[in-house]
């Protein structure tokens, strides 16, 4: 058997069910193992300690009924969990312990699994190589210097580097996409409403959706399965029939249309992100699935969009990290100078950009605009697909315009930054779900990934789309663990 | 101060050298709805408890806490907007309001801006002298803020978050108003359906009833309306006729000296008796409305309207018209009845209770008159009366079936204020059914003619006015329990 580590979501709970590996054994090995990487640095908060003591608890009473019976899990650092530190990546929060838990966590120790730890990301999520986040850099295990991708980037590059079976991270414009892509891993986003949001730091809330992120396809579904629920305390959860996502998975695809839209093409784009395009179209065929062109028209007017409705949103969102309630008070003569001190040191670059932007959209004079007119192009992104939806089953496209990037080659550049996610925003933007899977490495050896979008709740088939060419793309990472070293 | 009052005794003029200025009034309301939790949050509303004890993860905005709509608010919003006769619109939407404060947790309101859920609608102001109707420009529901206190803590603010996230009718009438009068009698209108309704308790004191007042004035007879500035959080009808007078008169007199008006918000001071100008239209706040993401827009059906319309009570422009109709009251009488519910209720179960043989004037008379009086000079409302409809319904037919005289009858109603005892049983305990027997009275007005032969004479002389004199002694001798008007008929017959 190989290391425990190394084993996927569902290859560990069967040891477990099977009794071949103990909860406290799995629990001890991620803790051993995240001992020695300290150096690619993705735990914020460790909960480790905790981790042992309820893992030798399950084992003690063992409930092999749950979904995922004993496993420890490590989580993004926007999710509250109750009495462990939860930071979004912030100074603003280093501070900060809820007394709550968010929904979609709940879910999963409510199935058994344990928290490990939180794990770094960018501040408030607002990030595409996990550069903003007040706790430092992550290391891609992939390759020394390399980002993890962001926001979601403490999550993807512990998976990689096998700290955790399964994670979970949020998607407001990629966020889930875009690491798994730069990690060689897998990452779903679900449709907007699929998860709920209660619990889940704000960035964009018309945009932000928790989602799975695993080593392949089949651990995405059982997670999801776990995670995905109507919450009555999130106004904006749809209560829609669920599948049973991992039991429903399926490779057969025979007949299914897969639409290509040309408006992905984008100037620029690299030859190996064009090259793995018409694999991925290959590879679909192969599975049976019928390729049909379509057009995306609106597609270019996809980030723009974003960028002004995220950080209208971001500005609003984050305006409650006032210094007054909880979190970082830096002292100030007044009400005012206390507000600006403590915004000032408790907010990252980036942040504070978004912020601006956000409130420059937002104000009287340039709402109508901007905000007014990004809302209308968002309306016609969506039917866009809406009509696409007419011809076809799913929609298969790049990840990422390009693979993981060094750190720092693009943190003093934040337009090339934003340019990371021009092939996931407009999923966001049109609520849909998306996944990414990898399909390949470019010229350095670093993966790439490709993006199966779906219909709205139709995770199960871009699950399955997924699972089939999965199989036939057989990608593997080679992680040499240089950290350790 | 050279304002004058016309005749029309509710009209408010000010005038200035040749010039005669009227004043035009708009008011924003904002009522607290009546409603056991917040807007948005579960937390209780309870008016008094300890400061920051009524506040959840939403209302205190801790990271990644939503709102949830509080149903029973969005009903009692419609019920409101049925009572002002407005258009319930089918679909809402609830706004972002950005700004910061140390009591705002969130860093913004949440409150409906562009698309409020009810429309347009009016109220009756019942005036003196008649009947006038003010326009209703939208009703919206928002939160309420906490509370900032700053005089507890010599170098700190101190907050209380107990409020925050209460849910608040904002009621925008039209500028239709003209007088601190009118003023007067449309806060108390809105606040008499409000509590017909159910919907707001109108507690001036506890705040759940205070007005941003718009005032402007103009040259009367002119159509334009003048530069307004709006006098913000007005928590009584006295400050807000106060503030109107002030603000009227500072208009007029920068008018008159040539001056222009600034747009502006300004602060009433109750101590100093003045407006003070707070911000200026270029310091105000660009609150960067939009439309919540966290809430998707309310929609309501019409069957949703259509059964809260059938929930709603009769409301006191129907039940004046019924009262005038069905018991024959003064329009009169009637508005001062149903200007409150509990009044209007009280009323309607003394006539229920006086039976077939009911005489209206009369209770209408002891409502308005003697029970009014004690609930004044005791201070307390009439839903604590200390005399119950039932026994004060039997006090006036003890009247109007003659066993006890009008004058016996007020004896009857201080000691029946002890307990809310049986009127007929303090007659009987003391005594004081009504001497009704032609017989016994004839008897004793012999005696007293013959005691008083000599005024007796005058009397048949001309001189009339001693008739009150016989009347008082026969009462006198009877110990105030002889019926008045056989005493008058006998009198008339003897003498």
């Amino acid at each position: 058997m190989s290391e425990i580590t190394s084993l996927t979501l569902y290859e560990l709970i069967k040891n477990i069910k099977e009794k071949k590996i103990s909860s406290n054994e799995a629990a001890k090995s991620f803790v051993d193992r995240a001992e020695k990487s300290k150096k690619i640095n993705v735990y914020v908060t460790e909960n480790f300690e905790n981790c042992l003591k309820l893992s030798k608890k399950f084992d003690d009473k063992p409930n092999f009924d749950l979904k995922l019976p004993g496993i420890p899990i490590a989580v993004k650092d926007l999710f509250c969990t109750n009495e462990v530190r939860t930071t979004a990546g912030s100074n603003i929060l280093n501070n900060f312990v809820p007394t709550y838990e968010s929904t979609v966590t709940q879910n999963i120790w409510n199935e058994g699994g344990i928290l490990l730890g939180k794990l770094n990301c960018d501040e408030f999520a607002m990030g595409s190589s996990n550069e903003t986040s007040f706790f430092g850099n992550v290391q891609n295990p992939i390759a020394e210097d390399l980002v993890p991708g962001g926001s979601s980037g403490g999550s993807s590059a512990a998976l990689a580097a096998n700290l955790t079976p399964v994670t979970i991270g949020t998607d407001t414009g990629g966020s889930i996409r875009q690491p798994a892509s730069f990690t060689g891993t897998v990452g779903l986003k679900p449709t907007y409403g699929s998860c709920s949001r209660y619990g889940i730091v704000a960035f964009a809330s018309s945009l932000d959706q928790a989602g799975p992120m695993s080593k392949n396809v089949k651990d995405s579904s059982i997670l999801l399965e776990v995670i995905s629920s109507f919450d009555k305390k999130d106004s904006t959860s749809i209560d829609f029939k669920r599948n049973n996502y991992s039991s429903e998975l399926t490779r057969n695809i025979k007949g299914l249309k897969i639409g290509i839209p040309k408006e992905y093409r984008v100037d620029g784009m690299p030859d190996e992100i064009e090259k793995l395009w018409k694999k991925g179209i290959e590879y679909a065929k192969d599975c049976g699935a019928e390729i049909i062109d379509i057009s995306l028209p609106h597609t270019s007017y996809a980030l723009p969009t974003y960028y002004i409705v995220a950080p209208a949103e971001a500005s609003s969102n984050l305006a409650r990290y006032d210094g007054v309630k909880y979190g970082l008070r830096s002292s100030g003569k007044n009400l005012i100078d206390m507000y600006e001190k403590t915004r000032s040191e408790g907010f990252g670059e980036e942040v504070k950009r978004r912020v601006m932007i956000g409130t420059y959209v937002l104000s009287s004079g340039y709402y109508d605009a901007y905000y007014l007119k990004a809302q209308k192009v968002r309306q016609l992104i969506k039917q866009d697909f809406d009509q696409a939806y007419n011809k076809v089953d799913a929609i298969l496209t790049p990840s990422t315009p390009s693979s993981a990037f060094k750190i720092g080659e693009k943190s003093n550049d934040p337009v090339s930054m934003y340019l990371n996610d021009i092939f996931t925003v407009p999923v966001n933007l049109a609520g849909l779900p998306g996944i990414s899977i990898p399909a390949g490495v470019d010229k350095n050896n670093y993966p790439l990934g490709l993006q199966i979008i779906g219909k709205p709740f139709d995770e199960q088939t871009v699950l399955n789309i997924a699972y089939s060419m999965e199989e036939k793309i057989n990608y593997k990472n080679n992680i040499t663990d240089w950290w350790m070293k | 101060m050279d304002e004058i009052m016309s005749k029309n005794n509710s009209e408010y003029l000010i005038e200035r050298n040749d010039n005669v200025y009227e004043v035009v009034i708009g008011l924003e309301v904002h009522a607290q709805v009546t409603s056991n939790s917040k807007l948005f949050s579960s937390s209780s509303t309870k008016f008094g408890a300890e400061p920051n004890t009524q506040v959840s993860l939403v209302d205190a905005a801790f990271p990644g806490m939503l709102p949830v709509i509080n149903e029973f608010c969005v009903k009692q919003a419609i019920k409101t907007g049925i009572g002002l006769k407005a258009k319930i619109n089918n679909k809402s939407v609830f706004d972002r309001k950005n700004y910061f404060y140390a009591d705002l947790p969130q860093g913004y309101q949440i409150s409906q801006y562009k698309y409020p859920i009810v429309g347009e609608g009016n109220v009756i102001l019942d005036m003196p002298e008649g009947q006038k109707q003010v326009g209703i420009e939208r009703l919206h529901l928002e939160q309420d803020a906490g509370k900032s206190i700053h005089d507890i803590d010599p170098s700190n603010t101190l907050v209380d978050l107990n409020r925050s996230g209460v849910a608040l009718m904002e009621i925008v009438s039209k500028p239709d108003l003209r007088s601190p009068d009118e003023v007067n009698y449309y806060i108390k209108k809105l606040r008499c359906i409000m509590r017909y309704l159910g919907t707001c308790d109108g507690n001036m004191q506890e705040g759940s009833l205070r007005a941003d007042v718009n005032v402007s004035v103009r040259v009367k007879g002119s159509t334009d309306l003048g530069t307004r500035c709006e006098i913000k959080n007005v928590n009584s009808i006295k400050f807000m006729q106060m503030a109107i007078i002030y603000e009227a008169n500072r208009q007029v007199d920068l008018i008159e000296e040539g001056q222009e008006i600034d747009q502006e918000t300004r602060l009433f001071d109750t101590k100093k008796n003045e407006t003070r100008s707070m911000r200026s239209k270029e310091d105000a706040h660009d609150y960067r409305y939009f439309p919540d993401p966290d809430l998707l827009p309310l929609e309501v059906t019409d069957e949703f309207i259509d059964k809260l319309k059938s929930e709603i009570p009769e409301l006191p422009d129907d039940k004046k018209k019924r009262f005038i109709d069905e018991f024959k009251v003064s329009p009169y009488d009637a508005t001062i009845l149903v200007s409150d519910i509990d009044t209007a209720k009280y009323f309607e179960e003394v006539v229920a209770k006086m039976g077939k043989n009911r005489d209206m004037k009369l209770a209408v008379n002891w409502i308005t008159g003697e029970l009014f009086a004690v609930l004044n000079e005791k201070n307390i409302e009439i839903s604590q009366s200390p005399i119950s409809a039932k026994n004060l319904a039997k006090l006036i037919n003890l009247i109007k079936n003659g066993t006890i005289s009008g004058k016996i009858a007020k004896t009857i109603f201080e000691l029946m204020l002890d307990g809310d005892i049986d009127p007929q049983i303090i007659v009987e305990e003391k005594g004081l059914k009504q001497e009704s027997d032609p017989k016994a009275l004839e008897a004793l007005i012999d005696k007293i003619i013959n005691d008083n032969r000599e005024k007796a004479i005058e009397y048949k002389q001309g001189k009339e006015k001693l008739f009150g004199f016989f009347v008082g002694q026969a009462m006198k001798a009877s110990g105030g329990k002889a019926n008045p008007q056989l005493i008058n008929e006998i009198l008339k017959k003897k003498l």
